[in-house]
């Protein structure tokens, strides 16, 4: 088993990231240009694939967040024995067609919903059979980030950042500003400017960024995201991806992310789980992904 | 067939135990850790002092239109300087309560729905079940207790626009001394009886149905906000809704609440 910290470490970092923005990513109508830089990307800092759990018990303790042999239904069935887990520092995407029960998964997670079957495991914790409280409590590890950004529009950009901190912590005032101030920083918008205005002052990309500044407010050591690019345009999309592999290798956040967007999961994942017919259908990393014969892959994938 | 109404009905009953459990959760987190004192005192300044003008308007001209209608009739009977007592009579216990209940239930009624129904659809519940606070704790607690607090003050303050609105006319038009006029309304309230020897029964009447209303109105308003569905469309369904059953049940409980009073306090 391979240490995160190791394959942290030989992926490129944040900065050389943010240096290269005339990589073919973006350009759209070149295939073998995306291809070739999408290839690059994997073979440079793909983790190996590891290893099935040998039981349950190691199971748990080698998974930041899990999910075992879950099923759901409510008027028609939505998971059916579904298993996934995400190791400390790694990024799991959940790709599949609308109405796949994709946002099911992170509701599961936050236990917002409860399995019929099965468990949920946020940091070896068995979370499914918890009371109300205990699920507030444990809601706490987990930062989520809303398609819409859920940013509360009654509250400034400051409040809403600091409503995690006012809620959970004993900071002083002065403590939750400059927090406030750092998680900002970190999604790149100018606190000066951000701190004292509306959401409905925001547009779509900033609004997603204070979300997840927001998510982030608590330092939590798992983050969820809700499509985090969906409704963007091309250059926020990738300034959003961008953001959240920054989390995962500056933070070594555990990451969970519901999308539709095949590119930006080619690019932040360390593996792709792909929900079809109530199930993973395929699970693995994007390279063994892009290289599946599994027809319903290759049509998922498209043209791609 | 069957099977439609089987449904429809359980559907009902579980609304109605859902709407019964919020309810009581609101009132239960009243003594909860953390208190919200600041939504506390946003949302008393919303429901009371954002409706006052409002209820000063309805309370004065009702209280004019009712001088104006009675004296009409009260001449016939050569029986005018009894202005006052009718006015107090029928302000006090009847319509300071629930004119100011269905005025309330318009303005904030439907805006509690639309507040948290655009919450609701926009994900902001779920952000705060998220970040770990109790959405019940964090909205509905103080608006209820809001509603609580707002209602019967506003109540009173309906009553006296009114009786001064009916002051205005009887003086005015009528022609009797503001002197006379309010020795009436006095004569009126004593009428009615005291509990405890100080406290009139007509400020019982009046005081305890505006308690009950407020509960009303924000607890409906809240359920339909939170169980918003369907986007925009649901955001105006959950208002139109909240108004109609508030009103409805400040109507229909009005009356139970009074037979009640009746029969606890004999008059």
């Amino acid at each position: 088993m391979t240490d995160p910290e190791d394959r942290r470490a030989k992926r490129p970092t944040g900065a050389e990231e943010a240096t290269a923005p005339d990589t073919p990513i973006r350009r759209t109508g070149d295939d073998s240009r995306v291809r070739n830089a999408i290839r690059r990307e994997l073979e440079e800092d793909r983790p190996a694939p590891r290893p099935a759990p040998a039981n349950t018990m190691e199971f748990k303790a080698a998974n930041n967040v899990a999910l075992e042999h879950v099923s759901l239904a409510f008027e028609t069935p939505i998971l059916d024995d579904v298993s996934f887990s995400a190791r400390h520092g790694e990024t799991v995407t959940i790709l599949g067609e609308s109405g796949t029960g994709k946002s099911t998964v992170l509701k599961l997670l936050l236990r917002l919903l409860v399995p019929d079957r099965g468990k949920v495991y946020i940091e070896g914790e068995e979370i499914t059979q918890l009371d109300f409280n205990d699920a507030l409590r444990v809601r706490q590890k987990m930062g989520m980030v809303f398609q819409g950004a859920a940013l509360f529009d009654s509250m400034t950009v400051y409040e809403n950042v600091a409503y995690p901190l006012r809620e959970h912590t004993t900071l002083s005032e002065d403590e939750i500003v400059a927090r406030v101030r750092e998680k900002l920083d970190f999604v790149d918008l100018n606190p000066d400017k951000v701190l004292d205005q509306m959401p409905s002052e925001l547009s779509g990309g900033m609004k997603k960024r204070v979300g997840i500044a927001r998510g982030m407010a608590n330092n939590p050591k798992i983050m969820l995201y809700d499509e985090p690019t969906s409704g963007l345009d091309p250059l926020t999309t990738a300034t959003i991806t961008h953001l959240i592999l920054k989390l995962q290798r500056e933070l070594g956040v555990t990451g969970v992310v519901v999308t539709h967007d095949i590119r930006s999961a080619f690019r932040m994942s360390s593996y792709i789980a792909v929900l079809y017919q109530r199930r993973i259908h395929f699970f693995g990393t994007p390279e063994e992904m892009s290289g599946s014969d599994d027809p319903y892959i290759r049509s998922f994938l498209g043209g791609f | 067939m069957l099977d439609r109404l089987n449904n429809a009905v359980k559907r009902k009953v579980y609304n109605l135990q859902e709407y019964f459990v919020l309810a009581g959760k609101s009132v239960g987190f009243v003594f909860a850790r953390p208190f919200y004192r600041g939504d506390l005192v946003q949302q008393m300044d919303a429901i009371g002092v954002g409706s006052l003008g409002i209820v000063l308007l309805t309370g004065f001209f009702t209280g004019m239109v009712l001088a104006l209608q009675s004296s009409v009739q009260l001449k016939t009977f050569g029986a005018t300087m009894y202005i006052g007592r009718l006015i107090a009579a029928s302000m006090i216990r009847e319509l300071g309560p629930v004119l100011a209940g269905l005025m309330v239930a318009g303005r904030v009624g439907s805006g509690i729905a639309a507040q948290l129904g655009s919450m609701r659809v926009t994900e902001q519940i779920d952000a705060l079940n998220t970040l770990g606070t109790d959405p019940i704790k964090k909205l509905v607690t103080p608006r209820v207790l809001a509603a609580l607090i707002m209602l019967p003050t506003l109540t009173v303050i309906n009553d006296v626009a009114g009786i001064l609105g009916g002051n205005v006319i009887a003086v005015a038009y009528v022609g009797i001394p503001t002197s006379l006029y309010w020795q009436t309304v006095w004569e009126q309230i004593a009428a009615g009886g005291f509990l405890f020897r100080y406290i009139p029964h007509d400020f019982i009447h009046g005081l305890v149905k505006p308690f009950v209303f407020g509960g009303i109105i924000s607890t409906i308003g809240c359920h339909f906000g939170l169980k918003t569905s369907g986007g925009t469309e649901g955001v105006g369904v959950a208002t139109t809704r909240t108004v109609v059953t508030a009103s409805i049940l400040i109507l229909v409980v009005d009356y139970f609440i009074t037979q009640i009073l009746l029969a606890i306090l004999g008059s």
